[in-house]
C-alpha cells in the first residue's frame, strides 16, 4: 500500500509539472530571460504550489504520524552556511545552463526525449562528486 | 524563441505540484525534494529507503503517459541547447543541488512553505545565479 501511496503521488506532482509548463527548458529558460523573451509562467507554478503546500502541510501536520507509519522528518538545521549559499548559487547556474531541475526532469523522461536521459545521467555524476567531497554532512530542505 | 504564457495552466499544474508535496507528508512524513529523492534512489542506503524513492520516481515517469490516455496527445518539451550544455548544465546541477541540500521542489516549493531559513536564503540564491547566466550566455556571449 505505501509504495502504491508513493506512486501515485508521484504521479500526480509530475502531472502537476507537466501541465505547469516546468517540464519545457525553452519555458524555464524563458522565464530567467528577462532582458529577452521573457515568459513569467513559472512564477505561477510557484505561487499555486507554495499555496497549496502553506496550507496542505499545517493541516497534515495535525496528525501525530504519517498514515504509513514512522513520523514526520523535518530538517531542523537553520544553519546559513558555505554550502547552502554555494551549492545553491552553483544550482541555480547549472539549471540556467541546461533549463532542466531535477524535479522537471524526472517527469519530462516519460516523454522518451534522449536528452532528458542525458541530463538526469550528468545530474548522477554530480551527486557522485558531491559524495567524494570531505564532510559528508547529509541534510535536506 | 518566444513561449506562450500560460498563468492558468501553470497555477494549476502548480496546485497538483504541491498536492504531491503535501500527500507525501502525509503518507509517507518526507520533504518532496527530488534531489535528496533521486540521490537516495541512486545510492540508497538502505532496501525500505530505496523502494518508496523508486516507486515516487516511477509514478513521476508515468505522468506524460497519463496526460497522453487523457488527451490523446502526448506532452511535448523544447531543448534550446546543445548536448554539450546538457551534460555541463546537469553536472552543476547534481553538484550544487545536493551541496545546497536541495533545489527548485525542495527549498523552492516544500521550504518556503515551512518558512525554512535555509530555503528563504536559497531560493533567491538559485533564482538569482539561473538569470544571471542565463542573461550571460544570450546576451553577452550570444549562445
Amino acid at each position: 500500500m505505501k509504495l502504491v501511496f508513493a506512486l501515485l503521488t508521484g504521479l500526480v506532482f509530475g502531472t502537476g509539472i507537466v501541465i505547469s509548463g516546468m517540464m519545457d527548458p525553452a519555458k524555464v529558460l524563458n522565464f530567467f530571460d528577462l532582458a529577452g523573451t521573457w515568459d513569467p509562467s513559472l512564477a505561477f507554478v510557484m505561487g499555486g504550489a507554495v499555496l497549496i503546500t502553506f496550507v496542505g502541510y499545517r493541516l497534515v501536520w495535525r496528525r501525530d504520524a504519517p498514515l504509513f507509519g514512522g513520523r514526520f522528518q523535518l530538517p531542523n538545521s537553520t544553519a546559513i552556511d558555505a554550502r547552502l549559499v554555494g551549492g545553491s548559487a552553483l544550482f541555480g547556474i547549472g539549471w540556467g545552463i541546461a533549463g532542466f531541475c531535477p524535479g522537471a526532469a524526472i517527469p519530462a523522461l516519460g516523454t522518451g526525449r534522449w536528452e532528458v536521459a542525458l541530463f538526469l545521467i550528468a545530474v548522477a555524476v554530480g551527486f557522485y562528486l558531491r559524495r567524494r567531497l570531505p564532510s559528508p554532512q547529509a541534510k535536506t530542505a | 524563441m518566444e513561449t506562450a504564457f500560460t498563468p492558468f495552466a501553470s497555477f494549476g499544474g502548480g496546485l497538483l505540484i504541491g498536492l504531491g508535496a503535501v500527500l507525501l507528508m502525509l503518507g509517507l512524513g518526507r520533504i518532496f525534494g527530488a534531489t535528496g529523492i533521486l540521490s537516495g534512489a541512486i545510492f540508497f542506503e538502505n532496501r525500505d529507503e530505496m523502494r518508496w524513492r523508486l516507486a515516487l520516481i516511477a509514478g513521476m515517469i508515468l505522468a506524460p503517459g497519463l496526460i497522453f490516455l487523457i488527451t490523446g496527445a502526448m506532452p511535448t518539451l523544447t531543448v534550446p541547447v546543445s548536448p554539450a550544455m546538457i551534460v555541463i548544465g546537469g553536472v552543476i546541477v547534481g553538484l550544487g543541488a545536493s551541496l545546497g541540500s536541495g533545489c527548485t521542489s525542495g527549498h523552492g516549493v516544500c521550504g518556503l512553505a515551512r518558512l525554512s531559513i535555509r530555503s528563504l536564503v536559497a531560493v533567491p540564491t538559485f533564482m538569482a545565479t539561473a538569470a544571471i547566466t542565463v542573461f550571460l550566455i544570450r546576451h553577452v556571449f550570444g549562445g
